[in-house]
């Protein structure tokens, strides 16, 4: 039986359409759900006030500024080490079996389930480098976790970037780190920070491996080597041990706030950025 | 060593793999003059131009023999400064790539690499780059407009100011005005031909007639080999080889 054309076209609109409505509207009630039951509970004293019994009363203030710095340090680990290896692998080598074999490790390590990581870096941070549980330990830990989205996404962007682009850097006198520096990363920026945003969203949203490797301590952590508590974690401990879920609730309406604010600032910088150089 | 003779070209042989682009070339590129090259697409001109600079080095599977000789010294010899020969040896594309930054940055690009710093002399040169290439009086207000932004005349005008800010002895250019309307070619022949008398002018064209309005010298290249070279008029009014007299007469190609 054939299906006429008109019909076929309502048809794939209808299903096309109807996916795009449907996952819409989970984010979306999802996103109104936490909002709704959380933005009640917001308020100065709760993102200012450092938490009282446990987390049942007072505010969540050091949650917000572990939230902040351990994205911040592993991104700062993670950034260098993956935009030099997908340099690496584009630029400096030619592709064969040396460069499959790491591209295929890093694949493999984008799987990895994060508790897994967080094992390890129980085991070899916080363990055998005793380290202890710390806001370093985390950071080293989720960085490595991000890492293969880094390599990934680096090295796609800087794919895209046209080869004209190098040829005129080079016939410039050039040197093959100066092509690298000024004509093919400024270029691969837009993809760079996607991956980077990506990476972002990963660490701030990840409980398992920080639990294991930066610990929960409650308070404010004044240094690297202290144990500090993310939004996500003390979300998942407010809520896993029934200590308060108004404040469950509460942080987890914060979260969701600090990511879109994160996503926005980061598209308008790299907005800007790009129709300077192009516009 | 002629001092009228810029390159040299002895015995070159171009690989890509199993492709011979070019063999057995023996040619002299004379200083302080134009020389053009004609040719059918696939002919060897472009490996030939890319030979001079060495930008063939760029592709993973090329391989290069034979030597070439500028004032003398073989640039194919595998401990020369490859930087400092593109220095010397500019090179202008097909397409106009601006890099997207703006005017002033892309045509200080190359001073910048070689440790040039200070904006005023920066300026200085930009001024007298973007002159030479005629785009100085249609940009001169807008500096830091991105080079993106000009028409595709202009861009190619830029990729020449660029050229120059180098200061370099050779420029090579790889059909430069393809992509242009006649009016911006007149543009770019003008410079072409004002530069002559400080730079060593190496212009490869599909256009057979724009190699008879402005090279000095000229060579047909024909499947990887060079069949004729010899004074444009020469070429064009009394070529030796039919094949050159086929195809510059129009008859192929």
């Amino acid at each position: 039986m054939r299906i006429p054309p008109k019909a076929s076209q309502a048809i794939a609109v209808a299903l096309l359409g109807g996916a795009t409505l449907l996952t819409l509207a989970v984010l979306v009630f999802v996103i109104v759900f936490v909002l709704g039951k959380g933005l009640p509970v917001i308020n100065w004293a709760f993102l200012l006030d450092v938490p009282r019994e446990m987390g049942k009363a007072g505010g969540i203030f050091p949650t917000i500024v572990g939230t902040l710095v351990l994205p911040l340090v592993a991104i700062a680990i993670a950034l260098p080490m993956g935009v030099g290896t997908a340099v690496y692998l584009t630029e400096y080598t030619r592709p064969g079996r040396v460069t499959s074999v790491i591209r295929f490790g890093t694949d493999c390590l984008a799987g990895i389930p994060s508790i897994i990581f967080g094992l390890f870096g129980y085991i070899f941070f916080v363990t055998i480098l005793r380290m202890g549980w710390c806001i370093l330990s985390g950071a080293l830990t989720l960085a490595i976790m991000v890492l293969p989205t880094i390599i990934r996404t680096a090295e796609e962007a800087i794919k895209a970037v046209p080869n004209s682009y190098r040829e005129v850097s080079y016939s410039l006198g050039a040197t093959r780190w100066e092509t690298v520096l000024k004509a093919v990363l400024p270029n691969a920026l837009p993809g760079i920070v996607t991956g980077v945003m990506l990476s972002v969203g990963r660490c701030i949203g990840e409980t398992a491996a920080v639990i294991f490797t930066a610990g929960t301590a409650l308070r404010l952590p004044d240094s690297l080597f202290d144990s500090a508590r993310t939004m996500a974690v003390h979300f998942y401990i407010l809520a896993r041990e029934g200590i308060s879920n108004e404040n469950a609730y509460g942080t987890a309406a914060v979260l969701v706030i600090s990511v879109l604010i994160v996503n926005s600032v980061s598209y308008w910088m790299m907005h800007k950025f790009i129709s300077g150089r192009s516009a | 060593m002629n001092e009228a003779v810029k390159f040299s070209v002895r015995g070159l042989e171009v690989r890509f793999g199993d492709v011979v682009a070019l063999r057995g070339i023996d040619l002299e590129v004379p200083a302080r003059s134009i020389l053009g090259a004609i040719g059918p697409a696939g002919s060897g001109k472009t490996a030939f131009l890319r030979a001079l600079n060495r930008l063939n080095d760029l592709s993973p599977n090329c391989r290069v023999t034979g030597q070439v000789l500028l004032d003398g010294e073989d640039i194919n010899r595998p401990e020369y400064d490859v930087v400092r020969l593109r220095k010397r040896v500019g090179m202008v594309f097909a397409l106009p790539v601006p890099l997207p930054m703006s005017i002033f940055d892309n045509v200080t690009y190359g001073p910048r690499l070689s440790g040039s710093r200070k904006r005023g002399q920066l300026q200085e040169r930009v001024e007298r780059s973007l002159r030479a290439a005629f785009l100085w009086e249609e940009v001169k207000d807008r500096l830091d407009m991105s080079g993106m932004r000009l028409s595709g005349g202009q861009q190619q005008r830029l990729c020449l100011a660029r050229v120059l800010a180098m200061e370099p002895e050779v420029i090579l250019l790889d059909e430069p005005c393809s992509g242009l309307d006649p009016v911006s070619t007149s543009r770019i022949e003008e410079a072409l031909v004002a530069l002559k008398s400080d730079y060593t002018i190496v212009l490869v064209t599909n256009n057979t007639k724009q190699a008879a309005r402005v090279a000095d010298r000229t060579v047909f290249f024909l499947t990887g080999e060079v069949i004729e070279c010899g004074p444009t008029a020469q070429i064009f009014t009394a070529p030796r080889d039919q094949r050159t007299n086929d195809y510059v007469s129009g008859r192929f190609g």
